[in-house]
């Protein structure tokens, strides 16, 4: 695209403009997804709870995400009167900034990424660690006791569950032996039986758990907890500043879902030899993962705080550590070639 | 002539130096937590034009997402008093001159020291990654100093969780152990009753 556009503009303003393209190309598909999601969500759960779920606004209730986008535009911002206006409207930007800055290192075929640079893992990694900010300066900004209560509780909960969520991908390095998102897929290249979630599977479950904790999705939604805080962090948000939020949340279970899919399922790789690769692949893996999210929280109940913590501290840290030591000590030994 | 890496390297170099004023002179505690955030952000890219990317992505992941995050945990929660604070100002302000001036001569001791050349920064070079020539340095050059860092860490975490373990025991959480342990007729009793009549 940069040649093609370096015949008609000043080349260093080609490549800006080739970037903006793609970083469109990715962010329009991301939003138009989290939409998606949202519907496919109401009526998944519609489903399992013997409802019908949207079914109105449109063929199937499918233009329900662009009416309910509609109204939050048009809703009211309200500002609570002694909360601190500056933080009040930087906390929903700063949960949704990062939530969008890391899918700049996701690499969806082959050479399809926007930035391939060597350190993608740790900087997605960084990326979603920083997305806390955003709950706790709504939640102390608010100066609400609910939305206080709920950001405190999001912040110890994310910062235990990041430790167990490192330590699994700290595995995957070791087998792929690089952090370059796209060389750990072509690591797995050759069918299903090459993919890490097999060689990693107690890694892969807990990697899987720990997003599900990381996005405060139900089971682990104390952050928000309708029946203890009322909505959490965001109860003082309204229109536009609430959607942030909401956008934020499932972008960001979009992100993670693709990340286990490239870590642990082989990325865009075919499951058999003979049928060929590609982003679709990629895309149905993301469907199948986003589906558990889903599933998880119209089954189970939400989960008492102390047990989340005593969850992820000691049970999935100590697992995922023996494990590390399991894979070092099996690279040593005839048996390395499976765990490659 | 300045490039276009020189203008960004400013533009980094004001927001930390601001930012880092602001740590200090800001009177709400938040705000000088959250100011701290930008100054590591903006160091960090520093780093990234220097091609440090493992130290930059490690920065923010570290203390931007991990000990900022508790920084701010506790700052939030804590009633700080200003006023109590600010008392004495002056009269500590000599000392802190003295102590500011000893750290500007241990900063100059370690800028000026060979590591620091322009030449010995260019030479950690693009065309490797940089996590592997980071790994290479640490397990080979620096081996014993790494794990003496990583045996003061382990004491570190040894002794964290000692001062929670021994003393007095507060806290009411219920033994998991026990909870699995009871029996439905533990805790409930069912009682029989003849309907009566009317």
């Amino acid at each position: 695209m940069e040649e093609f556009l370096k015949q008609y503009l000043d080349p260093n303003f080609a490549i800006t403009f080739s970037y903006l393209i793609k970083i469109f190309c990715i962010v329009i598909p991301v939003m138009i997804s989290v939409a998606y999601l949202t519907y496919f969500e109401r009526r998944v759960i519609g489903f399992m709870q013997s409802r019908i779920g949207p079914n109105r606004v449109g063929f199937f209730g499918l233009l329900q995400p662009i009416a309910d986008a509609l109204k939050l535009l048009f809703k009211e911002i309200i500002l609570p009167e002694k909360s601190n206006n500056f933080l009040f409207f930087l906390a929903p930007l700063l949960s949704i900034a990062p939530a969008l800055a890391a899918w700049a290192v996701i690499p969806f075929d082959f050479e399809m990424v926007l930035a391939d640079i060597n350190a993608g893992l740790l900087y997605v990694l960084a990326m979603t660690s920083i997305a806390v900010y955003g709950v706790i300066i709504a939640g102390w900004a608010s100066n609400s006791k609910y939305a206080f209560l709920g950001s405190l509780r999001s912040a110890a909960q994310i910062v235990s569950y990041e430790i167990a969520m490192g330590f699994s991908l700290v595995g995957v390095l070791m087998c792929a032996n690089s952090l370059n998102l796209g060389e750990i897929v072509m690591a797995q290249q050759g069918g299903i039986s090459q993919w890490y979630c097999w060689p990693l599977f107690p890694l892969f479950i807990i990697y899987f758990i720990s997003a599900v904790a990381e996005t405060n999705r139900a089971p682990f939604d104390v952050a928000e907890g309708e029946s203890e805080i009322v909505a959490g962090f965001h109860v003082e948000y309204s229109g536009m500043a609430f959607a942030l939020f909401f956008l934020a949340e499932y972008a960001n279970m979009i992100l993670v879902s693709i990340l286990a899919v490239i870590m642990f399922l082989g990325g865009w790789m075919s499951p058999f030899s003979f049928m060929s690769d590609g982003i679709f692949w990629l895309l149905a893996k993301v469907v199948f993962v986003l589906f558990f999210f889903l599933w998880f929280r119209a089954t189970f109940p939400r989960y008492r705080y102390d047990q989340i913590m005593r969850l992820g501290w000691k049970v999935f840290i100590p697992l995922t550590l023996i494990w590390i030591v399991f894979i070092g000590a099996m690279m040593q030994t005839d048996y390395a070639e499976y765990f490659h | 002539m300045m490039q276009f890496s020189d203008y960004i390297f400013y533009f980094f170099s004001s927001i930390l130096i601001l930012a880092s004023l602001k740590v200090i002179t800001a009177n709400n505690p938040v705000y000088s937590a959250l100011s701290l955030v930008l100054a590591f952000f903006s160091a960090a890219g520093i780093w990234l034009l220097l091609h440090a990317e493992f130290l930059a992505i490690a920065l923010v992941l570290v203390y931007v997402g991990a000990v900022m995050v508790l920084f701010l945990f506790v700052v939030m929660m804590l009633d700080i008093n200003l006023e109590s604070l600010k008392k004495g100002f002056w009269s500590y302000f000599p000392f802190a001159i003295l102590i500011a001036g000893v750290f500007i001569v241990e900063i100059y001791l370690v800028v000026s020291d060979k590591f620091f050349l322009e030449s010995q920064i260019e030479s950690f070079g693009t065309s490797k990654s940089n996590t592997h020539s980071i790994g290479n340095i640490l397990y080979t050059d620096y081996l014993l100093p790494f794990q003496i860092a990583a045996v003061i860490l382990l004491v570190a975490i040894i002794s964290a969780i000692a001062l929670t373990m021994f003393g007095h025991k507060s806290h009411k959480a219920i033994d998991p152990k026990d909870q699995i342990k009871v029996k439905r007729n533990d805790r409930i009793r069912i009682v029989k009753m003849k309907s009566e009549k009317r």
